[in-house]
């Protein structure tokens, strides 16, 4: 099919240019990032925090990873048996967490998957570093950023 | 005053002008490109509104390393940029920025201006060429077919502004428009666009096809041709090319200017305030013709190199051609 010519020639460019003289003259949507900071949404992918009490090291998070971005080491812990006599339990215990941010691309599946909410989502995004070795967040670390995790939302009913 | 002592002063005059032109113009075009696109812009460099951006561009281009590749042709690689940034201050010599403020008032004015701007092609071409890069030559390539397409068309909306003026120097013809109702006494002139508004449309495009910006910028293209001829520049020569785009925005401005609007001219000024005034209504005057061509550049992708020749050849050398016809059964009417 041949391209329709507009009734009135130039029409079309006259219009382009009315959007660009009109943008000229509205407040720009960016903003001086150091001086003026934009809230990010409450829910927004800013960081992944740790609870590593809720933590299992049951590994999913580490084996999902498509970046293979998360660490985690681990041993197994005696502990005395709950009743006398009982047979003695074993406990995992996490020995390092980290998360290299430098290779992380913020998919979150790492979140999603983890069965015992020890992974969330924090709208913090101000972590950037000089050093490429300095993006590896470790546990302590990234027990930091639970503080600024937002609260759930409430469940529906 | 000895004629080498006024030479070194408009070669002082020129030598900032350029520059300090250039930048201003580079800095209008990273801000107003910049709200274009609701973005801010420069903003840090000087403290306020990024207004020293381009001096810190231009420190940090010559920081750069001067690299000449292996394969290029070594001489003509690095004279390409002294001889496009010829082409531009050739440019000024002809400029009426007043009344008696002409640097040198040439009988064939827009004659000389015409022909020293396409040096400027010679020195794109032997970018290109000598560059040793394929991106570099297709470039030149392009930028020689586009420049000399449409260097008739600019000619040629030239030569309707000549008849009616009757002569070919810049400072006549803005004289010739402020005498045109001279015999009323009303002190009335007319800036020539009024009759010549086609003229001054096609001497506008072509003047944009001739900086070879977007929509024009086929020799550039950074998506097919990385940077074009200008692939394999850097530090201070590509600061020459950079410089010269712009000043040549500038001196192709401030010719539309002289040639369409009256140049240094405002209505119901006496002469002896011209002088004063007349190189900032000038100014003025070019401040919106380079306005417009920012406005452009940023509204319209780029054309095709088909499309590109068709406007050229099928549109604007007809239109040019129709409007010099029109112009003399006007001048012999009138």
């Amino acid at each position: 099919m041949k391209p329709q010519m507009p009734v009135i020639p130039g029409k079309g460019l006259l219009k382009g240019m009315k959007v660009t003289l009109k943008t000229l003259f509205t407040r720009p949507v960016t903003v001086n990032y150091p001086k003026v900071k934009e809230t990010p949404a409450p829910r927004a992918r800013g960081v992944i925090a740790l609870d590593p009490d809720a933590c299992t090291v049951c590994m999913l998070c580490a084996r999902q990873c498509p970046d293979w971005c998360i660490y985690i080491e681990g041993h197994k812990e005696e502990r005395p048996p709950s009743r006398p006599g009982g047979r003695p339990r074993v406990r995992a215990t996490l020995d390092r967490f980290d998360i290299d941010y430098a290779l992380c691309m913020y998919c979150g599946i790492c979140v999603e998957v983890c069965p015992f909410d020890a992974l969330f989502w924090s709208p913090d995004y101000e972590y950037s570093e000089s050093e490429m070795g300095e993006m590896l967040h470790n546990q302590d670390r990234l027990l930091e950023w639970l503080d600024t995790v937002p609260a759930a939302p409430a469940l529906e009913r | 005053m000895s004629p080498w002592l006024a030479l070194a002063i408009w070669l002082v005059v020129v030598a900032t002008i350029i520059p300090v032109m250039g930048m201003a113009i580079g800095y209008a075009e990273m801000k107003i490109s910049a709200h274009m696109q609701s973005r801010i812009g420069p903003y840090f460099a000087g403290g306020r509104f990024g207004w020293a951006q381009l001096i810190a561009d231009g420190v940090k281009f010559f920081q750069k390393e001067d690299i000449v590749p292996d394969n290029a042709d070594r001489p003509v690689f690095k004279m390409a940029p002294v001889l496009v940034m010829v082409g531009t201050v050739g440019l000024f010599v002809v400029i009426p920025f007043g009344p008696g403020l002409t640097p040198q008032n040439l009988d064939l004015g827009i004659f000389y201006a015409l022909a020293i701007s396409s040096i400027g092609t010679i020195g794109v071409l032997m970018a290109g060429w000598s560059s040793g890069n394929k991106y570099s030559l297709i470039g030149g390539l392009r930028a020689a077919g586009q420049l000399i397409a449409y260097e008739l068309p600019l000619v040629l909306a030239v030569v309707g502004v000549v008849i009616l003026a009757g002569t070919m120097s810049l400072d006549g013809i803005v004289q010739a428009q402020i005498s045109w109702f001279s015999e009323t006494g009303w002190g009335l002139g007319m800036p020539f666009v009024i009759v010549q508004a086609v003229g001054l449309g096609v001497f506008f495009i072509a003047s944009l096809a001739e900086l070879s910006r977007i929509p024009f910028d086929m020799p550039i293209a950074e998506s097919e041709l990385v940077m074009g001829y200008l692939t394999e520049y850097s530090g201070f020569r590509f600061l020459f090319f950079f410089l010269a785009e712009f000043a040549n925005m500038f001196t192709l401005s401030a010719i539309a200017a002289t040639l369409f609007l009256g140049g240094y001219w405002v209505p119901g000024v006496p002469d002896s305030i011209l002088q004063f005034v007349g190189p900032l209504v000038l100014l003025g005057k070019i401040a919106l013709f380079v306005f417009v061509s920012i406005w452009l550049r940023w509204t319209f992708p780029r054309f095709r190199e088909d499309q590109l020749q068709t406007l050229a050849w099928k549109w604007l050398v007809p239109i040019s051609l129709a409007n010099i016809i029109v112009t003399g059964i006007l001048k012999v009417v009138i």
